[in-house]
């Protein structure tokens, strides 16, 4: 506690050290727990991209998205079409990924314009269909004309490259090794940290406090001028492009894609990871999707721990995963809905009676001025 | 012809099951205003325990006649989900009636993933095949097939429902639950004991469901622990065109989703010029939920769902 | 006499015959009334007569079943609330809408959505323009704050503020749109009468500083003290409208209150 009060107190020297600690990450996890640990990082990176962008939608505005891993699947499967053997395409990565962020965000209009002026859980509802039709049709659109290759999914898609310098081989620097998952890293690291600016500007202004109100009391928020139907819809479109760039980015690092990574388990998962971090803080939602990505890793241990004490895998450990997902989810509303790392105000919201005390003595202040 | 005739009876036995289903989210919705998310693995877990007992069954007395052995099947897995739906509402949904409205959602789902997982875990990730204990014959009806079976979905599902309505229209009980879904303030204030008229609402809804398993797995021959996503989701779709909170509109909303399902299954093909094929069939319950939810929110039979003022 | 033109830029809110059904219950029955720039206009009756459910109608939260409402010669009625506001018309709650979990300054500013323009462009780069835009906003909110009495209370969560600050904080958060007409649902409710004084000559003191005023309010002496007319509705229907003190003497009126029944 005194380390942290300590760095409080110097927000510069904190934030040297976090970004230092950010670049030799890597290679610490990469020594301490092996190479596969660094492509979980991968993978963490990705989903903090995806609950920043569902935390809009969800934390900002209030609006629940159960289908958002649709927009990732769309992302995911532009970039596979525009930058992979299956239609011959090879665009660079930087047409591509904007260009899937923007699909995502005109079909997040789509769905959204006609559903978002109806009531919250009917959102919920069709934005649950919506990911399975999206699903559904990755799945089937492989006849009478190949778009999607089905169920096989489509590979031999291009990493991302600076002209000739490709991500997906390891590279040399000044004698050290550099793996294509501690480059896809740095890559995944600026395009998080970007996205968390654009995150925080967007909920410091007057787009922002839009979304709020409308969380609040929708009525109140129109009574007081605001399009609710199109601030929503903003929140949506901005969530959806998170998606979309983040489903390309997935794309390119995998080099492989099928209908399997882009489930209603997915969507949940990173509703997860916002509910369980804390809905519309940033902090939080960054702490749930890691803390998310890594348990199941770390729950591979369970198998192990389960050989050791009965001699067999009575419970296989991915089955798990989902089950704790969702007695995390109903437990997090149950007793802690704030989750584990809110922001100040929903704190204070909880401990009304130290505001009560700080109210009182305000109005002494009245009294004397 | 015969096909559309065919088309239109599988339409209307799947339909019936739907609106069984639908029955349970249209109740809980016009009562408490919530998705009850964890309803389609209500279902779920009708069959699977029905397909358990099913199992035993046969297992300890082999002779039994077919017919004996589902019912058993059936009678405990109704109380079962009854349990199982007094069980959701008084843990994951009571407490939160007064918190915002998407920690109850959240809620929902949460527990839907739990019981597919538990589910999961009991019995496993294979289909589990429905033994044929049922009579087999099939009749012909204006030259297409309809099926002992199917003829007793749909008699069993219509017999259902006629009590569900007198139990709604003719008793204290149902006029409670329509005093609740009116305002719970107004009927508490009435004297209604309002939570048990929630509960009980979940534990009617619920034994609907499961039977609505139990059918559906006799129907396709085939339990399994995701089934009640596909199916929840389809009868949550029927509910909605019906009108939601609305009974007799989930009915007439389960049936019709069932006929337009199958008829858009069996022509789909055409329709496209060969382009979808019927693998699409799923993809209609969606559609309709959309167009409904755009062009008339408030379903065939409901009155205007706005946010109140 | 004055010509049709002068007689319209006589009024600022113009109610036509507007009718409001729910189900059988006629809440609003052919009622009209106008409101004429720079007056303070009371609108009474007695519990369910249907005032709060004329405000609804012409802020846009409800259809009309009938009739029209015409802000400065422009129909409202039936337009999305949000629209209603930018024409100038803005309205506060009988059972207070603050934004509960956001601070008094906050909400006051949310009120400033309508008057300004930054979108998502904006807010990412933060230009010169939408910093000077987001400092405006900051200004206003603090001046209206101050205005209201609550600048004090700025950083305070609005659902932790007392009872009357929170309908003043709602009243500041109305000014902030800018409005030509403000309709108050019983600004005074749950005030003890030395706050409802301070509320009363706050009225008249928002009057002079140019906004005219629509009041709902069951506090006769408060309406009799600063309202300029006065209309009554009774089921629905108007039964009486003009000065106070007019009003007061109208049998109708006395009849509705004594619970005799519309005349
Ligand atoms: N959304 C609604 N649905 C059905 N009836 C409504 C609705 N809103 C209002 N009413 C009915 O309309 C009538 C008028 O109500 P309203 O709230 O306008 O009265 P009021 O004059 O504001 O009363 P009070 O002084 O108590 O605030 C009442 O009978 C009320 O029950
Ligand atoms: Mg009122």
């Amino acid at each position: 506690m005194r380390i942290v009060d300590f760095l409080r107190a110097r927000p510069r020297l904190a934030l040297l050290l976090l970004a230092i600690l950010l670049a030799v990450l890597p290679f610490l996890v990469g020594a301490g727990l092996g190479k596969s640990w660094v492509r979980v990082l991968d993978f963490a990176l990705l989903y903090v991209m995806l609950a920043l962008g569902l935390n809009i939608v969800v934390g900002y505005a209030g609006l629940l998205d159960l289908g958002y891993v649709a927009f990732y699947a769309l992302g995911a499967y532009l970039y596979a079409w525009l930058a992979s053997p299956h239609f011959g395409l090879h665009l660079p990565f930087w047409a591509v990924l904007p260009l899937g962020a923007l699909l995502a965000g005109v079909f997040g209009v789509l769905l959204g314009a006609p559903t978002l002026r109806l009531r919250g859980d009917y959102l919920a509802i069709v934005t649950l269909g919506f990911g399975e039709i999206i699903r559904i049709f990755m799945n089937n659109l492989d006849a009478p004309i190949n778009i999607t290759n089905g169920p096989q999914g489509m590979n031999l898609i291009d990493p991302i490259a600076f002209g000739g310098f490709a991500l997906s081989k390891t590279h040399k620097f000044f004698g050290i090794g550099v793996s294509n998952a501690h480059l896809y890293y740095y890559l995944f690291l600026a395009f998080v940290l970007a996205l968390i600016f654009v995150a925080m500007r967007l909920q410091d202004s007057r787009i922002g406090r839009a979304w709020a109100a409308i969380r609040e009391d929708e009525v109140a928020a129109s009574a007081m001028g605001i399009d609710t139907r199109n601030v929503k819809l903003l929140a949506f479109a901005m969530g959806a492009t998170f998606g979309g760039l983040a489903g390309g980015l997935f794309s390119a690092f995998q080099g492989f894609i099928s209908p399997e990574s882009f489930g209603l388990m997915e969507s949940i998962m990173i509703l997860c990871m916002i509910v369980l971090g804390g809905m519309g803080h940033i902090p939080g939602v960054i702490l749930g999707a890691v803390l998310l990505t890594v348990l199941p890793e770390a729950l591979r241990y369970v198998g192990d721990w389960q050989r050791a004490l009965i001699g067999r895998v009575a419970v296989d450990p991915a089955d798990l995963r989902m089950l704790l997902f969702g007695c995390a989810l109903i437990l997090m509303m149950l007793f802690r809905p704030e989750g584990l790392w809110p922001s100040r105000q929903r704190k204070r919201e909880l401990h009304a009676a130290d505001e009560v005390a700080e109210q009182e003595s305000a109005s002494v202040y009245d009294a004397r001025g | 012809m015969d096909i559309f005739v065919q088309q239109l009876i599988n339409g209307l036995v799947l339909g019936s099951i739907y609106a069984l289903v639908a029955l349970g989210y249209t109740m809980v919705y016009g009562i408490l205003e919530l998705i009850n998310f964890a309803h389609g693995e209500v279902t779920m877990i009708g069959a699977m325990v029905a397909l358990a007992v099913i199992g035993a069954l046969m297992g300890v007395a082999p002779d039994l006649p077919g017919i004996v052995i589902v019912l058993g099947g059936v009678l405990v897995a109704v109380p079962v989900c009854m349990l199982l739906g007094f069980g959701i509402e008084r843990l994951a949904y009571r407490p939160l009636r007064n918190a915002p409205r998407l920690a109850p959602l959240i809620t929902a789902i949460g527990l839907s993933i739990v019981l597919q997982n538990v589910a999961m875990l009991i019995w496993g990730r294979q289909y589990i095949a429905f033994p044929p204990l049922l009579p087999q014959g099939s009749h012909e009806v204006l030259g297409a097939h309809i099926s002992t079976l199917q003829l007793f979905i749909v008699a069993l599902s219509v017999l259902v429902m006629l009590g569900l309505w007198f139990v709604v229209q003719k008793t204290r009980l149902g006029r409670a639950m329509r005093a609740t879904a009116q305002s719970r303030e107004v009927a508490a204030l009435m004297g209604v004991n309002v939570n048990s008229v929630i509960a009980t609402t979940f534990v009617i809804g619920s034994a609907l469901a499961a039977l609505a398993g139990v059918m559906v797995s006799a129907y396709y021959g085939l339990a399994h622990y995701y089934m009640g996503f596909l199916l929840g989701l389809k009868a949550f779709s029927a509910a909605v065109l019906g009108g939601i909170g609305n009974i007799a509109g989930a009915m007439l909303g389960g049936l019709l989703l069932g006929v337009i399902e199958a008829l858009g299954a069996g022509y789909i093909g055409d329709l496209t010029g060969g382009f979808l094929g019927s693998n699409y069939q799923d993809v209609f319950a969606f559609f309709i939920l959309i167009l409904v939810l755009v062009f008339r929110p408030s379903g065939l039979l409901g009155e205007r769902v706005a946010s109140r003022a | 006499m004055f010509t049709m033109r002068e007689a319209e830029a006589m009024t600022l809110l113009d109610v036509e015959r507007v009718g409001k059904r729910f189900g059988g219950l006629a809440a609003l029955d052919d009622v009209s009334l106008s409101v004429r720039p720079g007056e303070i206009y009371g609108l009474i009756g007695p519990n369910g007569a249907g005032k709060t459910t004329l405000f609804n109608c012409m802020t846009g939260l409800y259809r009309v079943s009938e009739g029209t409402v015409r802000l400065d010669g422009r129909v409202v009625h039936n337009r999305p609330p949000h629209e209603v506001v930018r024409q100038g018309f803005a309205r506060t709650f009988q059972n207070i809408r603050l934004f509960p979990n956001m601070t008094a300054l906050e909400n006051v500013m949310v009120g400033r959505h309508v008057r300004t323009r930054a979108g998502v462009l904006g807010a990412v780069l933060r230009g010169a323009r939408t910093r000077d835009e987001e400092a405006a906003i900051r200004a206003r909110a603090h001046e209206l704050l101050q205005f209201v009495g609550l600048e004090r209370k700025a950083r305070v969560l609005a659902g932790h503020l007392a009872y009357g600050e929170q309908r003043r904080l709602e009243i500041a958060r109305a000014l902030a749109t800018e409005p030509k007409l403000l309709a108050l649902d019983e600004p005074v409710a749950g005030m003890n009468p030395s706050e409802r004084r301070q509320m009363a000559e706050f009225f008249l003191k928002l009057r002079d500083s140019g906004v005219t005023l629509l009041l709902i309010e069951h506090d006769v002496k408060l309406v009799m003290g600063v309202c300029d007319r006065v209309a009554v509705l009774d089921y629905g229907k108007k039964i009486a409208e003009g000065a106070p003190d007019a009003v007061q003497r109208d049998p109708a009126v006395i009849a509705a209150y004594l619970g005799v029944g519309a005349a």
